[in-house]
């Protein structure tokens, strides 16, 4: 049923990105493709790997952008962009087979693969370009939230996040309930202003993201002057040499 | 977006399908039209194969089209699952009234009921297809009030064309018809300007500020995730016909409005062979000329994540 559904319990599950701490050494991409590859929605198909045009399916990518700010200061951004599982995901309603819903008992938007028909409106509806077609299989994927880790016994309860968050060697990424306000994920963006991406559409997304720390203000570089009052050898040295 | 040739097909052709079912169907209803048995033969096949051609067509570009039939399943969120349900609706209704018009010579009584209901059905499927752009809050160019008054104008417009030609080549007399046939050429012309227009004063609400939530000053993209295109940029990135946009939006208006309007007009006038000529081609020309406004449709029309990649 590709209605939304009526929440049964106050969860939402996912991700709080910092774009401070992002370095964008694509290892949550990666960790991401080999975990989904042979997870839920596998595989994640490549096509023409190692030709002369190689594409495939992923639910992750990290882009690179420079922003210049308004002072003139800029700083490079690394951006890790996947499925948002909004609160109301035109993806899922736009669904004519069923294919395409939400969970009621935590907010993950899963793709039943065995019911879809391929024709990609998905993919139209999600302003945010999580969905990927694979060709391949002739059906749409996407970001499973790692569904089968996160509720996986057979996992150490430490391993119980997605596969991105696990590899992220700078802990950018951070997964939690962020329907409970009292969670570590929604302490932390609201110590850090976390922000929705396109709020101007209304799609209402779970995922947040923390934006860069304000940096100090640029100071000039000190000035090649004599330093006073520093005493030992290298006061002595210096007085010496600034005669 | 990649205009997929199976799609613009299937807009185009099932578009005036079911403007010619509801116009032939309302005047045999309303006696407007003749129940003459071969007329009703070529009438409603020549709509019923372009609908369901048109609906055929579509499911070319699925990724599983052996699993279509359960696009009838969500028509409480779906306008494209309402589209699948209206569309089956309006062919079983126009499949009845064709069986009494061809095979009993009738067109009152149930089956004069079924052909208003084919008519209000049509209007109805026209506008489920509308609404599956016009709700797409990520393109901008279809997210608009005008696309729904544009699907069913093009739609009436040339099902409105092609009932002239098909009853001019039955020897009747259609000089009003091609008078309205030019008419709404004239006002499909007005709107395609006015949408165009519009588009042109609306590129979206979002930016890369806020795709990206980086705000203040301007956020530009240093480098893509991939090397190669993907999927994104191959289905919603497409950009090959932007570079000609202005030459096929002028072949696009003399093809679909201006050359079907004088021709319309010289059968409204003239009348006779020289009109039925004149009747045959403007409905051809006009939708060569659809296929042209179709493509621009999709080719023209941005989607946010194209923000991403800095296009």
């Amino acid at each position: 049923m590709t209605s939304l559904p009526h929440a049964t319990s106050d969860v939402r599950l996912g991700l709080v990105i910092d774009l401070d701490t992002c370095v964008g050494c694509q290892a949550c991409v990666t960790a991401c493709k080999e975990w989904n590859t042979g997870g839920h929605m596998a595989p994640l198909t490549d096509y023409d790997p190692y030709g002369a045009a190689p594409d495939g399916v992923w639910f992750n990518r990290v882009h690179s952008y420079e922003h210049t700010k308004a002072d003139g200061c800029g700083e490079t951004v690394h951006f890790p962009r996947s499925c948002l599982h909004c609160e109301t995901p035109a993806c899922v309603t736009v669904c004519p087979t069923g294919a395409s819903y939400k969970r009621a008992s935590d907010g993950i938007v899963l793709v039943d693969e065995d019911k879809c028909i391929g024709c990609k409106l998905c993919s139209w509806a999600c302003p945010y370009g999580a969905r990927e077609f694979d060709t391949d299989v002739g059906v749409m994927k996407k970001c499973t939230l790692c569904v089968d880790r996160i509720y996986n016994e057979n996992l150490p309860e430490a391993d119980r996040v997605p596969a991105c968050v696990a590899s992220c060697p700078t802990g950018a990424r951070h997964f939690g309930d962020l329907g409970d306000p009292a969670s570590p994920v929604s302490q932390l963006i609201a110590e850090r202003g976390g922000v929705d991406l396109m709020p101007e559409l209304g799609y209402r997304p779970t995922n947040k993201y923390l934006p860069p720390r304000t940096r100090k203000a640029a100071e000039p570089a000190p000035a090649l002057t004599a330093t006073d009052g520093v005493g030992g050898l290298l006061g002595w040295v210096d007085r010496i040499l600034s005669r | 977006m990649h205009p997929a040739f199976s799609v613009i097909a299937f807009t185009v052709c099932s578009g005036a399908g079911f403007g010619l079912l509801a116009l032939v169907s309302a005047g045999a209803a309303l006696g407007l039209i003749p129940a003459d048995r071969l007329l009703g033969f070529v009438a409603m096949g020549l709509g019923l194969a372009l609908a369901c051609g048109g609906l055929l067509s579509s499911t070319a570009h699925l990724g599983r089209p052996e699993r279509a039939w359960r696009a009838f399943s969500q028509w409480r969120s779906s306008w494209l699952s309402r589209e699948g349900v209206a569309a089956v609706a309006t062919i079983l209704a126009a499949v009845a009234l064709a069986a009494g018009w061809v095979f009993l010579g009738r067109t009152d009584g149930a089956f004069a009921a079924a052909g208003l209901a084919t008519a209000v059905l049509s209007v109805a499927t026209v506008s489920t297809t509308a609404m599956i752009y016009a709700s797409l809050k990520p393109i901008a160019a279809w997210h608009s009030p005008l696309t729904l008054p544009a699907y069913l104008l093009f739609s009436v417009m040339t099902g409105a064309g092609l009932l002239t030609a098909l009853l001019s080549v039955f020897g009747l007399d259609v000089r009003a018809l091609a008078a309205v046939a030019a008419v709404l050429a004239l006002a499909g012309w007005v709107l395609k300007r006015a949408v165009w227009h519009r588009n042109a004063d609306h590129p979206g609400v979002s930016t890369l500020n806020s795709a990206t939530g980086l705000k203040g000053g301007m956020v530009r993209s240093l480098e893509w995730p991939h090397t190669e295109e993907n999927y994104l940029l191959k289905e919603m990135g497409y950009r090959v016909a932007r570079k000609h946009a202005l030459k096929l939006r002028r072949i696009a208006q003399a093809l679909a409005f201006a050359l079907p309007l004088v021709l319309f007009a010289l059968a409204a006038v003239v009348g006779g062979v020289a009109g039925t000529v004149a009747a045959v081609v403007a409905a051809v020309v006009q939708l060569a000329g659809m296929l042209v406004e179709r493509w621009l449709f999709f080719a023209e029309a941005k989607h946010t994540v194209t923000l991403y990649y800095g296009r």
